[in-house]
């Protein structure tokens, strides 16, 4: 592929391209640096990471357990940077999801030391004895590694149809307006990511995912229950009016305790219960 | 990548030198280079198999991750199991002694009341404590929880805080009243 470019820069001859090669800019490249630490600082603190691993390409083998060994004076804060440096100096073959380390993207969620969540907004504990296990978020199906399928996770989204219902135009043709106190009922609603820590910290989730919604998919279910501008109220809550998509829930409140973002799907499940029972 | 480099390295270096071959060549030896499979391949999936099978056929070598034995112990979840299980096992008792006592004078058991109270009147002291907090413990327990599960229902009590305070306290109470019970 680099060569072709080159190619190309040859035939856009218009420009001066030819320099002499001293100081021809190279293509980047990633520098050879696995397993080699730089500077190993004056007092180590080594910490060990055990990671689930299981790779799609030898579908036979068990799932095993891969201990890694970290200075965390030279890692950052966070789970995600250890898995990052892990992934850049120790195993280029780790595979996990991550994207914007900030904690609004929700792709790096994740069972961390037992309790599912984002490997961005968790702090790597600084006990050096204790190692931390990493496991992808529990009782899903994985793809590789770290990375879980989430399918139907997403499908069982769609299935509420997450967005605003109205037939209805306002009066002067503008956007469809709403008090401050109605706009209040969605906050703590609208904040969530979908990074899917919650349902999947949810035993009745893990025993009943095909018809049970869970909690995840429960608050976003709400934040348009509670939408004073959605005019299909009765028909959402006609949808969810059975005894698998809300009632599995039997208020564990593991997604309460887990959530990632401080959020709190345990209420927004009860207050759906309210509503169905209104 | 570092042959790549030195190719594209001596290329320039050709080209500074003698700009008409090199384009020349490089007109004649790009569809070689293409050929020589410098290009990415571009794999198209066959069309005699049903698109949504894929995942299925993947899923099923695909491992269920690890969830029960792995997530930490919390009072949260932890306790709703014990409410199920102390739920399932007061029932059960309850059927069981139920139909025993039902079928007691067909099969001739003794299961009336006085010889049930001598029964237990000859048992030794802490046989009889024993037994009673066995008895007392998944009833108390159930109860109060089943409690806490209410105010639930009700909206109430769902912060973080107020579920794990709420719930040491139902441990607290159900296991105090149950020795408390056994005393009895």
């Amino acid at each position: 592929m680099a060569s072709l470019r080159t190619t190309s820069r040859l035939f856009a001859a218009s420009r001066p391209l030819f320099r002499p090669a001293a100081f021809a800019r190279s293509y980047a490249t990633v520098e050879a640096t696995q397993n080699v630490e730089p500077n190993p600082s004056e007092n180590p603190k080594m910490k060990t990471f055990k990671v689930y691993r299981w790779n799609p390409d030898t579908p036979a083998e068990k799932p095993t357990m891969q201990s890694y060994q970290l200075d965390l004076n030279k890692t950052g804060p966070m789970m995600l940077d250890a898995l990052i440096r892990i992934k850049n100096e120790l195993d280029p073959t780790l595979t996990f999801r991550r994207s914007c380390r900030e904690g609004i993207c929700g792709s790096c969620a994740m069972n961390i030391d037992g309790v599912n969540t984002l490997a961005c907004l968790c702090r790597i504990p600084t006990d050096e004895a204790s190692e931390s296990r990493i496991y992808p978020l529990p009782h899903t199906y994985v793809v590789k590694d770290l990375v879980p399928d989430l399918t139907l996770f997403y499908k069982q989204y769609k299935s509420i149809k997450p967005y605003l219902q109205r037939d209805t135009p306002t009066e002067d043709g503008l956007e469809y307006r709403q008090s401050p106190e109605d706009r209040k009922k969605l906050d703590g609603l609208y904040e969530c990511i979908l990074c899917a820590c919650c349902s999947t910290s949810c035993p009745s989730y893990w025993w009943n995912s095909e018809e049970y919604l869970g909690p995840a998919i429960l608050l976003q279910s709400y934040r348009w229950l509670a939408d004073s501008r959605d005019e299909r109220t009765a028909e959402r809550k006609a949808a969810l009016d059975n005894n698998m998509s809300v009632y599995r829930c039997h208020t564990i409140l593991n997604c309460t305790r887990t959530c990632p973002k401080g959020l709190n799907p345990g209420r927004a499940i009860a207050e759906t219960k309210k509503m169905l029972a209104a | 990548m570092f042959s790549q480099k030195v190719a594209q390295q001596s290329l320039r270096r050709l080209a500074v030198q003698q700009p008409n071959l090199v384009q020349s060549m490089v007109m004649r030896a790009s569809p070689a280079t293409m050929a020589l499979g410098n290009v990415q391949k571009r794999h198209t999936s066959s069309n005699s198999e049903d698109p949504t099978q894929i995942l299925a056929k993947q899923r099923l070598n695909r491992p269920v991750s690890p969830h029960l034995t792995i997530y930490k112990p919390q009072i949260g979840w932890i306790g709703s199991s014990l409410h199920r299980i102390s739920g399932v096992a007061l029932s059960g008792t309850l059927y069981l002694w139920a139909t025993a006592y039902l079928a007691s004078p067909a099969l001739g058991w003794h299961l009336e009341s006085a010889s049930m109270v001598a029964a237990m009147g000859a048992l030794p002291l802490a046989a009889k404590v024993f037994l009673k907090t066995t008895l007392a413990l998944p009833f108390t327990y159930h109860a109060m929880n089943g409690v806490r599960h209410l105010t639930w229902d009700l909206g109430r009590g769902l912060t973080n805080s107020a579920i794990i305070k709420s719930g040491w306290t139902v441990v607290g109470l159900s296991v105090t009243s149950a020795i408390a019970l056994a005393f009895l």
